[in-house]
């Protein structure tokens, strides 16, 4: 079915299911991360993308199907033993303390310390040393590392995470929706460094909203839709326009753009627009 | 906001930046002022004696203000911190009294009760995931009723036997309730473990794994368990820490008064938590410092002891120290902001 089908998969997942009560988050979602590619998770909102990531970074536990890591099955039991394993994720909305210094950020969690006994402690010379070439070397140039990371911008922020992530060692990089809340220029830098951890080996998996984001640097796409899957392509056998077509949903558009022309005429849209963001149809925990 | 990234990076954060973004800036200059305040109101405010009295103050509130303002800056609250102190009072003189042991037994049996106490309002905000106003509210009344019930059941007094004469209690009492001289001034010991307290509480906040934890569970919760923080372990570390300067205040209050009072300690809670803010402590968690929490200490000693110095009518004090409050607060929200105008 693909290029690389003779390699063992830095993460494979098949047929993984996963259910909140009676709510049905995921149902037979099948994907594959190599090393040195990027995986693209493409989905409209509630498509169950954020459920897929935290199934993968351990925060919650699929109910059916299976999770390889290294062509072994497991079932990772929290963000920690994910880490152990070599996954990393950056997550839309809790990547950083905004108001802890960038150098006690990107340490958080994996502290180097020097010292015995009760004089342990950390090694915050080394700390911030290594911040700050870490970032150098991914192209951020920070003189004070020493500013809380909430006054950094949002896509220099999500640079902080992945640099971190490349720094710890990680195979897999899960990224989540990195660039959804960015401007066009800070959606570039994002994916400079997508692309930037893809050429140094590393498994990317990209979930996002956004085809045209996907297609610069994605190898391979699953489209999720309503917590199951609706296609699976690698590069080669799609096209921008196709993958464009398919996430919208088709001929949900065409629907979608008769309604919105009556709308206009019969009632005012920001009636339409006032609704909740995201859907209802959401799982729990979610926020 | 008009400046590009790369401007923003360039021009960095200056010195005066840096220092405008203490957390204990606020209180500093308060205490400056207060001080300036009553050096001039009154003449016996600047004498050696004055000045102990004034630290003394300080120091019962501040052992009690460090581990306060770490679990604040940890994102928790502890109302249960006021009688928890009278309950480790109560706990080591009527162990002593009843079992006519080593006061030292009794000590040493009300630290691990107290300790216990601490990892019950961790381990149940863990656990129930409840806000902890809610649970140590919980605590705070229960412990308020089991000091007046216990101490009625066994003593038939709303008061303690004296222990004053049993083994043990003059050692004891040197180490948490007495005075020596420095220079002239007479300084009580609970200074010694307040200062003590206070380079602990630096320490671990700002040299050690735990205090990058300790801030992190207070100023983002879910980014520090998704980067594998033990949130769970952290907080309950932060009550038991609190639970520890309650016994070290209650171990002071049992040996320098030697009877305790068992209806004692109730809304000194609140007063820790105010020293804490007033020494920049933010509210929601994620950002404060140990010394601040002294500076806000110091502030309340200040005040309290000033009034009497000046001769002015004590009933004002509880004024002022809302006053206190609300303006340290004002200023220290309008210095982070300052600070963070990059943002």
């Amino acid at each position: 079915m693909t290029r690389t089908a003779g390699r063992t998969p830095l993460v494979e997942l098949s047929g993984v299911s996963k259910h909140y009560g009676n709510v049905r988050a995921l149902e037979g979602v099948s994907l594959q991360v190599h090393a040195g590619e990027v995986t693209c998770v493409l989905g409209d909102n509630g498509a169950g993308k954020s459920t897929l990531i935290k199934i993968i970074a351990g925060l919650h536990r699929h109910d059916g199907g299976t999770l390889a890591l290294d062509g072994e099955a497991t079932r990772l039991s929290s963000p920690r033993e994910a880490l152990d394993r070599g996954i990393a994720t950056v997550h839309q909305d809790l990547a950083v303390v905004p108001l802890m210094p960038v150098w006690r950020n990107f340490f958080l969690g994996s502290e180097p310390r020097r010292g015995v006994g009760p004089f342990k402690r950390m090694d915050v010379d080394l700390m911030r040393r290594t911040t700050r070439a870490e970032l150098l070397r991914m192209g951020i140039d920070l003189r004070d590392v020493d500013q809380p990371i909430g006054t950094l911008s949002g896509g220099e922020r999500q640079c902080v995470a992945i640099a971190r992530a490349v720094y710890f060692g990680a195979k897999v990089l899960v990224l989540d929706e990195p660039t959804a809340a960015l401007g066009v220029k800070q959606s570039g830098v994002v994916l400079k460094y997508v692309a930037a951890a893809r050429d140094r080996g590393l498994g990317v998996v990209f979930i996002t909203h956004n085809p045209h984001h996907a297609y610069l640097v994605g190898d391979r796409f699953v489209l999720l839709k309503r917590g199951t899957m609706t296609g699976e392509h690698t590069r080669d056998e799609v096209a921008l326009d196709e993958l464009t077509r398919q996430m919208a949903g088709g001929a949900e558009l065409d629907g979608l753009r008769h309604e919105l022309r009556r709308a206009q005429d019969d009632e005012p849209r920001r009636a339409r627009d006032a609704g909740p963001r995201r859907s209802a149809a959401l799982p729990p925990g979610r926020g | 906001m008009s400046a590009t990234t790369e401007e923003r990076f360039l021009r960095g954060s200056s010195p005066l930046q840096r220092l405008l973004s203490r957390p204990e800036l606020g209180s500093v200059v308060g205490a400056v002022a207060v001080f300036c305040c009553f050096a001039l109101a009154a003449d016996s405010f600047l004498r050696a004696s004055s000045l102990g009295t004034v630290l003394y103050a300080s120091s019962t509130i501040g052992i009690m203000a460090v581990p306060v303002a770490l679990l604040m800056i940890g994102g928790e609250f502890d109302l249960s911190a006021g009688v928890l102190v009278t309950s480790s009072a109560l706990l080591s003189s009527m162990f002593s009294y009843q079992m006519t042991a080593n006061v030292w037994v009794g000590v040493g049996v009300s630290l691990l009760v107290t300790l216990a106490v601490g990892a019950f309002n961790g381990v149940m905000l863990a656990r129930t995931k409840l806000p902890s106003f809610i649970i140590t509210l919980g605590t705070f009344l229960m412990l308020t009723g089991m000091n007046l019930g216990f101490t009625k059941l066994i003593s038939g007094t709303v008061s303690t036997r004296t222990i004053a004469d049993m083994e043990g209690f003059d050692s004891a009492r040197a180490l948490f309730a007495s005075t020596f001289t420095v220079g002239g001034v007479p300084v009580k010991v609970t200074v010694v473990w307040w200062l003590a307290l206070v380079a602990l509480g630096s320490w671990i906040l700002l040299r050690t794994r735990a205090g990058n934890w300790i801030f992190a569970v207070g100023g983002n919760e879910r980014a520090a368990r998704a980067v594998g923080v033990p949130v769970a372990g952290t907080k309950t570390g932060l009550y038991m820490g609190v639970a520890l300067g309650a016994w070290i205040c209650g171990q002071h209050l049992l040996f320098s008064y030697d009877v305790v009072q068992s209806g004692e300690g109730v809304g000194n809670e609140l007063i820790y938590i105010i020293a804490a803010v007033i020494g920049g402590c933010l509210i929601t968690g994620g950002h404060g410092s140990a010394v601040g929490s002294a500076v806000g200490a110091l502030l309340f000693g200040m005040t309290s002891k000033g009034i009497v110095f000046a001769e002015w009518n004590p009933d004002w004090f509880k004024f002022f120290l809302g006053a206190m409050l609300l303006l340290a607060t004002l200023l220290n929200t309008w210095v982070r902001r300052r600070a963070e105008a990059t943002k």
